[in-house]
């Protein structure tokens, strides 16, 4: 599609709201695939319309297989749209763009290298110099709890704290726009609490954009600014909650009733679009 | 030690011990078999003389030369059908099915296009040795995990650096799967080579002291070729535990 599309109201509605500018766009997204087994070709994703502000923190839930994946992998350039448009810092998106950090839904650590090297990869390749490596490579390790494992290498570590060397790794090279793919996924249920509490740390320390894909209602009520809940194949976005949290917050907010209220608003949405996998209806 | 490396020691010794008491005892004749400790003096004595220095170090020149060759030509190879699925699909069953070609059979062509002497060996050995590289290459390729390509494509590495900073790394403990087959297969390749279309090497001395009814040689040079694949297999053995412990996951 060479014709450029007109940003559409609901982006500019969204847009309107906010005095921040616009950090990241999607314009009437969409994304096909062909089936693997049948060759068919399907619509896995869209028409998406999505404004992210600067410095917002927002997270996606919705039933797995909707498109959560492949939209994180449209915004971070890993991947084309079928139609639409994809913009960062308002150029479009064409390849990865500088300045975006991934945290993928796999364990990425590389393998061959101990803790410190995996945070440092990306710092030494993109040419910082040593000094300043070192330097945000501690603190990394420490504000990650990982400063007793910086000579442990990937496969004598937890699942868990695989995760961590990976975030760690991402954040260190001070991305603008930080996407995570469930990166808690692997964890317990404490953990997961205690690491959205360093996230939400980081987030206020760098002022990154922060996009956030999720299964735990929780953990998106409680970490997020605005979540958007996504219905089943092709992925679209149902409703957008406004958490309303102060910057300041931490895990301790789901002891309030309003963590309550959006939880149950997010699961009211959700319910009805499991049922429809569970049903078999597509 | 663990346990089963005691075992391990015991039956090797145990072994050893017995046909050593079959030896002095006479049940096994010495026309037939030398005692183990006489293939060890007796190595050490030729060793100390110097007697077959020329045809240690023209085997060991033949296999470091054939499995530096079969490795990297293997390796290069493996990466070129990899990025080829279409020629890879077509060479798939040809490579699986391999190894069933006794490859010593074509050992006059090879005298005919090298002559007698280093070439032909290490022809036949390279022969013998590339596909456990290859195929090697084509599975360690296939199992670098999809993630670790998306980080580099994040990181923004060329297409180079993806390569050599995540692919090779990431590939290495499969590909050393590979190098160990390729030392063996080097190994016997030159050994057996020597025995059929040689003037010199372990092989061609082994033979040589056959039919000249020389047990003492024959039975010393067979306890030489024995150490070293042993001492070699054990270093590569080593590196590939080191890189393997990295792996799991
Ligand atoms: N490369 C691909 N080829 C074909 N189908 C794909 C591909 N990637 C994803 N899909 C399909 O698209 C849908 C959405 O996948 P994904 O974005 O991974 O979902 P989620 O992350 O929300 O669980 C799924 O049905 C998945 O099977
Ligand atoms: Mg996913």
């Amino acid at each position: 599609m060479s014709r450029a599309l007109p940003l559409s109201d609901l982006v500019r509605m969204q847009a309107a709201r906010r005095p921040e500018p616009v950090h990241v766009e999607l314009a009437q997204v969409t994304r096909r695939f062909t089936h693997p087994a049948t060759g068919e070709p399907f619509q896995a994703l869209g028409p998406i319309d999505l404004a992210l502000v600067k410095g917002e923190f927002f997270s996606i839930v919705g039933p797995s297989g909707c498109g959560k994946s492949t939209l994180l992998d449209l915004l971070s350039g890993l991947g084309k749209p079928s139609s639409g448009r994809v913009l960062f810092e308002g150029k479009p998106v064409n390849g990865v763009p500088e300045g975006v950090g991934v945290v993928f839904q796999e364990n990425a650590a590389f393998p061959w290298l101990c803790v410190r090297d995996n945070i440092a990869f990306g710092l030494r390749r993109a040419g910082v110099e040593a000094a300043e490596v070192q330097r945000r490579v501690d603190y990394a390790l420490g504000f990650m709890g990982l400063r007793d494992f910086a000579k442990a290498y990937p496969a004598q570590l937890s699942g868990g704290m695989r995760q961590r060397v990976c975030i760690a790794r991402t954040l260190v090279t001070q991305p603008r726009l930080i996407l995570l793919d469930e990166p808690f996924g692997a964890l317990d249920q404490q953990t997961r609490l205690l690491m959205g509490d360093e996230l939400l740390k980081l987030w206020r320390e760098t002022g990154a954009t922060v996009l956030l894909i999720t299964h735990a209602l929780d953990e998106a009520a409680m970490l997020s600014g605005r979540v958007g809940v996504m219905s089943t194949r092709p992925g679209l976005f149902i409703d957008f909650v406004d958490t309303g949290w102060p910057a300041d917050r931490d895990s301790r907010v789901v002891s309030t009733p309003r963590f309550g209220e959006i939880t149950a608003r997010l699961w009211e949405k959700l319910r009805v679009e499991t049922l429809k996998i569970m049903g078999g209806a597509h | 030690m663990t346990k089963e490396s005691v075992i391990r020691l015991c039956v090797v010794v145990g072994f050893i011990a017995l046909v050593e008491g079959l030896c002095r005892t006479g049940v096994i004749g010495a026309t037939v078999m030398t005692a183990p400790s006489q293939m060890a003096s007796q190595l050490l004595r030729v060793l100390a003389a110097g007697t077959y220095n020329h045809d240690i170090a023209f085997s060991f020149i033949n296999i470091v030369c054939a499995a530096v060759l079969a490795v990297v030509a293997g390796f290069g190879l493996g990466v070129v059908i990899h990025s080829l699925p279409r020629l890879r699909q077509a060479l798939e069953p040809l490579l699986s099915s391999y190894y069933a070609v006794p490859t010593f059979i074509f050992y006059p062509v090879f005298i005919v296009l090298f002559g007698v002497g280093h070439g032909s060996i290490i022809a036949i050995a390279v022969l013998l040795a590339i596909v456990a590289m290859i195929t090697a290459t084509l599975s360690g390729l296939d199992r670098i995990p999809a993630v670790l390509r998306k980080t580099a494509r994040v990181m923004r590495l060329s297409r180079a650096r993806t390569a050599l900073a995540i692919e090779l790394p990431a590939a290495l403990p499969h590909l050393f799967g590979g190098v160990k087959l390729a030392v063996a297969y080097a190994f016997i390749g030159v050994i057996a080579s020597e025995f059929i279309l040689s003037g010199a090497g372990m092989g061609y001395a082994i033979a040589y002291a056959y039919n000249q009814f020389d047990n003492a040689n024959m039975y010393a040079l067979m306890l030489l070729v024995l150490l070293s694949v042993t001492l070699v297999n054990g270093l590569l053995n080593h590196i590939d535990r080191r890189l393997q412990r990295r792996q799991q996951r």
